[in-house]
């Protein structure tokens, strides 16, 4: 039973990571995109109306993926956190102004540039460094005999690879920020096409770059994978590009808004899912320098009763969580009309 | 200077100064939110606009607020992990489950459905929209919950073992760990302090329309919703705070001992105020009610309670360092916490006396002066009533209380980050403090420009009762197109 849990909470954890991945990720790459899609203040409007019914929902993903690495993994999560101690500051103060700025924008129009300029940073903070993170735990850190992490503060955890894999989440965001932005912006707008102008674009370089980090990480890190879930793995990257070429199609058709997005999203859930399999059962990988083993879910993995547990939460708490959402989303359907601006 | 150093005080001081300041504003959203909830409702049966305008006037504040509650949750809920890494380890098989829980069943209803109350007003049913206001605050209550247990845990652990190497508290009974002795009483507590807050912020807002004759029916009718949520919360908080010092009494010798400044075993007394030296081992105090504090938690004058100096040569409480001890801190915190009921009562009865005489508030200036200055008492009590919890509670962050199972507990010392190190606190502790000080600020100005435009109906123009000079109104660009002037055109 044991065994069975701990595998559960590896892929309901990777599950979570990939709602953040999917529905923060729109929002965040619109934070990125909009100084440049952005051209005036309706545009900015728009973009915050398009964002704002949902984006602390989408948010909370973050929050439930950590608390449950906390409950189930609780190793991996003390390594990770204190180990990335700088740059997970640098998330989190990303996160923290990215917040505020949204409301308060809104209701301060004197210092409006101010939290224009918070909303931009603070989502490209965890936009490029979550990408690094993963690339981090997938390629492996020096940790000492307690598992703690021993390598030296943030520039350590900054090699070609990471910076690779941030910059292929970064991109990801973006296109998905763009697909989201083409699909809310009022019909028709100028806002609309420049959004639509990047999407293509954005997910051929996130094609290119998936090309990229994919040889390097076989040819170059070459972590150890588990022989038994290849032919996992190459279902997930064929679906990856499959996906995102998919969407480059759908895009091209005039009334293709929706579709783009959704294979765009599919094509996100399929890039965690080729992550998940490439790790399991490794949490976060070492490097051959560490003294101290990988976290797999076997030695970091909470107790029984306490996986259980969490088990019988979650069953109760992601359907809930799934109905919200469903509430939402059909709630906020549509373009956004200018309606929807002259008033909360 | 070794503090400079020390990876344990800086991470003390970070996790405490960046905690309170959360607990500025969670206080300010769970208050508001019954405030709000109940305003929606009114609108619900009433159909008035200058209701839906009360109810949007209270959401933009919320939202405000909310946003920052929210962005320095993120921090503590990081902290664990960033700061605490060998706490996390140690109480990761039960400390996490209830955050993950607070995020999965709390955090998801009061953001989305805030998310309706923000921009769905025109998109749902009135219905729909009222319950989504109840949601919201029975999300903020639930998210409290689940915090509190994992906080209760750490006071007065239970339901757990010491796994066989040592290394670990290891989840042995659920219910038991999530029921510990302290969630009853503290969960209570605090909730009701919280719904204190919002009661006399809302006061606050009355009272200063009032001052400045504006919206003055706005301003009665949440005076008279605010000053009966203030009584009943008032008069509850005797029997939650009795409950609170019960418990302590019960559970932890040590900070009982550190509240009412006791080093020798003592037949405790009741202070007002005082001071204690920690010197001399003395408190030097006026006046004291002889066995008062006795008398409270047992119902006799002359039960006998062990002080620090005995403590500290038991086997349970042997790491104690009697001299290190903040006695001082802890006395203070604790006799300011009451100190505040004893205002924040008074506050309810007159607002209470004289809202319901016939609204003659309206007219007494110095009273509506004291509701604006109100919303200091609970906020002092609060901060207070905190500190006196978890300093209290030192050297240890699981602290080894008197039911709590044999050899589940750990020193503060014992709970840091080995991969931090001091500079790196300071880097971040002088980050936290620039930019928790510029969200104030901002935070500051944008309630501010709430308050001073007042309940404004969904229209865009000014509520029926409106004597403002000038009105904003959200325009089109986000920016505000100032328009329509004062004299109320709304409406009537
Ligand atoms: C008694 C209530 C209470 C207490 C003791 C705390 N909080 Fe809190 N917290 C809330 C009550 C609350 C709240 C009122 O429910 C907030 C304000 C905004 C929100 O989303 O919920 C919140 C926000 C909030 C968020 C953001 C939620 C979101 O994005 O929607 C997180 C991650 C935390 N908190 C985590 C913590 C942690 C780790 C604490 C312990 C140190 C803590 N809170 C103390
Ligand atoms: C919300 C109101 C709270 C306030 C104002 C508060 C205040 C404080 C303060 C002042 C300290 C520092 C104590 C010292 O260094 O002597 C502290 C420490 C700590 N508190 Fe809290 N606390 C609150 C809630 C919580 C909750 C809900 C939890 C757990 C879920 C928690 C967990 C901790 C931990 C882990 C530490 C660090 C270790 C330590 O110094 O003991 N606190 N808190
Ligand atoms: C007669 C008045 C009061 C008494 C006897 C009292 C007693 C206590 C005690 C003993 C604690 C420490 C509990 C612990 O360490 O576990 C505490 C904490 C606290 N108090 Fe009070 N209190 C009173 C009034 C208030 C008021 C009026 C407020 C706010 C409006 C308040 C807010 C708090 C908070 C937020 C805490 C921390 C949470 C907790 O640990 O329960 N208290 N109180």
């Amino acid at each position: 039973m044991f065994e069975f849990f701990s595998v559960l909470w590896f892929f309901l954890i990777f599950v979570l990571i990939a709602g953040y991945f999917v529905l923060d990720g729109f929002d965040l790459g619109i934070g990125v995109l909009s100084p440049f899609i952005a051209k005036n203040d309706e545009d900015r409007a728009v973009l915050r109306r398009a964002i704002g019914p949902v984006w602390d929902g989408n948010e909370v993903w973050l929050l439930t993926a950590g608390g449950a690495l906390f409950a189930a993994f609780p190793d991996a999560y003390a390594t990770t956190f204190s180990g990335f101690y700088l740059a997970v500051m640098l998330v989190l103060f990303g996160l923290i102004v990215r917040a505020v700025s949204f409301e308060f924008c809104a209701g301060d129009p004197a210092w409006a540039k101010l939290w224009d300029g918070c909303f931009f940073v603070g989502s490209l903070l965890p936009a490029l460094l979550l990408g690094v993170a993963v690339g981090n735990i997938f390629a492996g850190i020096p940790m000492d005999a307690a598992g703690d992490y021993a390598g030296v503060p943030l520039l350590g955890l900054v090699t070609p690879f990471t910076l690779l894999t941030g910059l292929l989440g970064l991109v990801m965001f973006l296109a998905a920020g763009a697909a989201w932005a083409a699909l809310k912006a009022p019909l028709p707008s100028a806002l609309r096409d420049r959004a639509q102008r990047l999407r293509m674009p954005l997910q051929v370089i996130a094609l290119a770059l998936f090309a990229v980090v994919s040889v390097f990480a076989l040819a170059l890190v070459g972590t150890e994978m588990d022989p038994a879930l290849a032919p996992a793995r190459w279902l997930f990257a064929v679906l990856v590009v499959v996906a995102l070429a998919a969407s480059i199609v759908a895009g091209r058709a005039e009334d293709g808004d929706l579709k783009a997005f959704l294979a765009q999203s599919a094509a996100m859930i399929a890039l965690v899912g080729l992550l998940a399999c490439s790790m399991f059962p490794v949490l976060v990988n070492a490097t051959p320098e560490s003294v101290g083993p990988a976290i797999t879910i076997f030695n970091a993995a909470s107790s029984e009763l306490s996986l259980m547990w969490m088990t019988i939460i979650t069953a109760v708490g992601l359907p809930l969580v799934l109905v919200y959402h469903v509430i939402i989303y059909r709630t906020f359907r549509g373009r956004v009309t200018p309606e929807d601006l002259t008033h909360y | 200077m070794e503090a400079f150093a020390d990876v344990a005080l800086l991470s003390r001081l970070q996790f405490a100064l960046t905690v309170a300041y959360h607990f500025l504003f969670v206080p300010l959203s769970i208050g508001l939110g019954l405030i709000l909830a109940i305003n929606e409702t009114r609108y619900y049966r009433t159909r008035k606009p200058e209701d839906a305008a009360a109810t949007k006037f209270w959401v933009k504040i919320f939202t405000a607020t909310f946003a920052i509650g929210v962005a320095t949750g993120i921090t503590m809920e990081f902290s664990f992990g960033t700061n605490w890494a060998n706490y996390s380890r140690f109480v990761g098989d039960i400390f996490g489950a209830p955050l993950a829980a607070e995020a999965l069943l709390a955090f998801f209803l009061e953001s989305v459905f805030l998310g309706v109350l923000l921009f769905g007003r025109k998109r749902v049913s009135p219905k729909f929209y009222m319950v989504s206001a109840w949601l919201v605050w029975a999300g903020s209550c639930l998210s409290a919950l689940w915090i509190l247990i994992a906080n209760s845990w750490m006071q007065t652990p239970a339901g757990a073992e010491l796994n066989a190497d040592g290394t670990e508290a290891v989840i042995t009974d659920f219910f038991a760990a999530a029921m510990n002795p302290s969630i009853f009483a503290r969960y209570t507590h605090t909730v009701d302090a919280l719904l204190i807050m919002g009661a006399f912020v809302a006061m606050a807002v009355a009272g200063w329309y009032m001052l400045k004759k504006r919206h003055s029916d706005f301003a009665m009718k949440t005076m008279r919703i605010a000053a009966v949520v203030g009584i009943v919360t008032s008069c509850a908080m005797i029997v939650f705070a009795h409950a609170s010092a019960v418990v302590v009494w019960e559970e932890q010798p040590t900070k009982l001992a550190m509240m009412e400044g006791m080093y020798d075993s003592e037949v405790p007394p009741l202070y007002a105020v005082g001071i204690v030296d920690e010197e001399t081992q003395e408190v030097i105090a006026p006046f004291a009610i002889p066995g008062g504090t006795s008398f409270l938690a047992t119902g006799n004058f002359d039960t006998v309670y062990p002080g620090l100096n005995e403590l500290a040569q038991t086997e349970e409480y042997s790491d104690m360092v009697v001299e290190d001890m903040p006695v001082n801190l802890v006395f203070q915190s604790y006799h300011l916490m009451v100190a505040m009921y004893g205002l924040i009562m008074l506050t309810s009865i007159l607002v209470l006396v004289f809202t319901f005489r016939g609204g003659r508030i309206a007219k007494m200036r110095w009273l509506q002066w004291a509701a604006v200055l109100s919303p200091i008492w609970p906020f002092i009590a609060i901060q207070t009533g905190w500190i006196t919890a978890e300093v209290g509670r030192q050297p240890w962050v699981v602290y080894p209380s008197m039911t709590g199972p044999e050899g589940v507990s750990l020193l503060t010392a014992d709970g840091i980050s080995m991969s931090v190190s001091a500079p790196e606190l300071w880097l971040t502790i002088g980050l936290f403090i620039v930019v928790y000080l510029v969200l104030l600020i901002g935070w500051a100005r944008v309630v501010g420009r709430f308050i001073k435009e007042g309940p404004v109906s969904e229209e865009g123009a000014p509520a029926a009762d409106a004597t403002a000079d000038v009105v904003v109104v959200e325009g089109n660009g986000g920016g505000a197109v100032v328009a329509v002037e004062a004299a109320a055109k709304g409406g009537e």
